[in-house]
């Protein structure tokens, strides 16, 4: 149980069976009244947002999350499954649930798997991961067009803007908290 | 080194206190003019206020074993310099305003600073009508002196300070706002203040100030009973952007009622499990002497200053808030 003076931004609580993270609070009292925190909450399964206001001294509830290191098997179908290397548990998540770290996941990636009540809500990838091109147009010399940047489609289907140098087969260093390319890795795979 | 540890106050706080001063000498003058006293309150006393949603801080003779074992009588930092101010009124100065500070432990947010400072002034043979108007006469005219308009504006909404305000009274903005009636939850202060808080608040003073007139009698403080209908009181707070400025009172003259009042706090905070501070007797006994009919009211300064300037939090146009001390 957290108590109203605890509340944080990033503070983790559940309300009704529901896992929420704290984007903003604020501390309210009428003149002559009883002390509030509002706070704006994030609902950690849909993203949805809400308000709710507890009078100081009430408690709130911690949210029951536990953060496992797992590394990606596989995906099959909608359904990505994933390891505990130590205990060789196996769980599957759905892509929708994985949102934008599906985009950054290859076989054999370690990632942190967030569980509320031992289910699944999603994954945090690394910070950095290596992905190979796939596809991307040839950048062209002397291009006076002002572009400085092109598209370029990623093994695991993420498309990033790059450089006009690189190539078709070359591996990127990408950012998985923005989605941006940092450089060219040489690795040979 | 964090920017905030180097000791300085930053450029943006510094061009606000320039303002600020501004908004202070045009307060005084404001009084000034119409032949207000400005007065000076201690700011340790005997008696912190009895409010029960007022925690104070006490105050030790001293740090050592000596001076706490001294039987002088306990000190505290005021919540608001109200009993004092009320002994002028009973010595015979009808019209007096201060700028000082008051304390509130454990009062700390956008809106909310645990030192800060109070713009309090009263006005003979006056209750909350008359006080009503100088509020919103000196609110307006220092925005049209300070920003050359009476509009403000804050996170995207446009509101016009100029006279006269919105009056409503709590009834109303009840079955307004939150959908039910006063009466219905008047007996219950956790329903009343959660609404207030998460219904009402929220919607007043969006493009115009609102006064929020008529408060239930059972939350007078130290105002007067309304003389025209006992189920209230004569007691009003003013809402800009849903911000409260101040709170004003036609003041409670009766020095039976007003002990039978704060021997009701006292009770009501030792229920609750709060310090139980000592009734001030001199302040009773100015009040046995006589306290003209009068309206007093009490408006947060550093609000007013940072409405004024657009700041976002109270302490954006402090030099040195808790946080940065």
């Amino acid at each position: 149980m957290y108590d109203t003076s605890e509340i944080r931004k990033n503070l983790k609580i559940q309300i009704d069976g529901v896992p929420f993270t704290v984007v903003d609070f604020q501390f309210v009292k009428p003149g002559k009244g009883q002390p509030f925190t509002r706070c704006r909450l994030r609902n950690m399964m849909t993203g949805s947002q809400l308000e709710r206001t507890w009078k100081s001294g009430e408690k709130l509830e911690r949210a029951a999350l536990e953060e496992r290191q797992m590394q990606f098997l596989y995906v099959e179908g909608d359904f990505y499954t994933f390891m505990d290397t130590a205990n060789y548990d196996q769980l599957q998540i759905s892509k929708e649930q994985l949102g934008e770290s599906a985009q950054y996941l290859l076989d054999g990636t370690m990632v942190d798997v967030l569980l509320f009540n031992e289910r699944p809500i999603g994954v945090t990838p690394p910070t950095f991961v290596e992905l190979k091109v796939i596809r991307t147009d040839p950048g062209f010399k002397g291009d006076t067009s002002g572009n400085t940047t092109k598209p370029a489609t990623l093994e695991t289907g993420l498309t990033v803007n790059v450089p006009l140098f690189v190539n078709e087969g070359e591996v990127l260093k990408i950012d998985t908290r923005t989605g941006e390319y940092m450089e060219r890795v040489k690795v040979s795979r | 080194m964090p920017a905030d540890s180097s000791g300085l106050v930053s450029r943006t706080v510094v061009d606000r206190l320039v303002q600020r001063h501004r908004i202070l000498q045009l307060t005084r003058a404001h009084f000034d003019t119409q032949a207000f006293v400005e007065v000076e309150t201690p700011a340790v006393v005997p008696s912190p206020g009895l409010d029960v949603h007022l925690d104070a801080f006490g105050v030790s003779a001293g740090s050592t074993a000596r001076d706490l074992s001294t039987t002088r009588e306990p000190r505290f930092l005021g919540t608001s310099p109200e009993y004092q101010m009320k002994r002028l009124l009973a010595s015979g100065m009808p019209n007096i305003y201060q700028v000082c500070r008051a304390f509130r432990r454990d009062e700390e947010g956008h809106n909310h600073q645990p030192e800060f400072t109070m713009l309090e002034w009263y006005r003979a043979s006056a209750g909350s009508h008359e006080l009503m108007r100088d509020t919103e006469e000196l609110v307006a005219s220092i925005a049209q002196r300070i920003n050359g308009t009476t509009v403000l504006e804050r996170e995207g909404q446009r509101l016009d300070l100029a006279t006269p305000w919105t009056r409503m009274t709590v009834a109303a903005a009840f079955e307004r706002y939150a959908g039910c009636a006063l009466d219905d939850v008047v007996a219950d202060e956790d329903r009343f203040f959660r609404l207030l808080v998460e219904r009402i608040e929220p919607e007043l003073g969006r493009t115009q100030p609102v006064f929020l007139t008529h408060y239930p009698a059972s939350m007078a403080s130290l105002a007067r009973i309304d003389p025209n209908d006992p189920r209230y009181a004569d007691r009003f707070e003013a809402y800009v952007f849903g911000i409260e400025l101040c709170n004003g009172f036609g003041e409670l003259t009766d020095p039976v009622e007003q002990r039978a009042r704060l021997l009701t706090d006292q009770a009501t905070r030792k229920t609750l499990g709060k310090d139980v501070y000592p009734i001030d007797e001199r302040f009773l006994a100015a009040l046995e002497h006589g306290l003209p009919d009068s309206g007093g009211n009490a408006l947060g300064f550093d609000r007013l200053v940072m409405l004024l300037l657009g700041a976002a939090r109270v302490e954006d146009v402090m030099a040195f808030p808790a946080s940065r001390l």
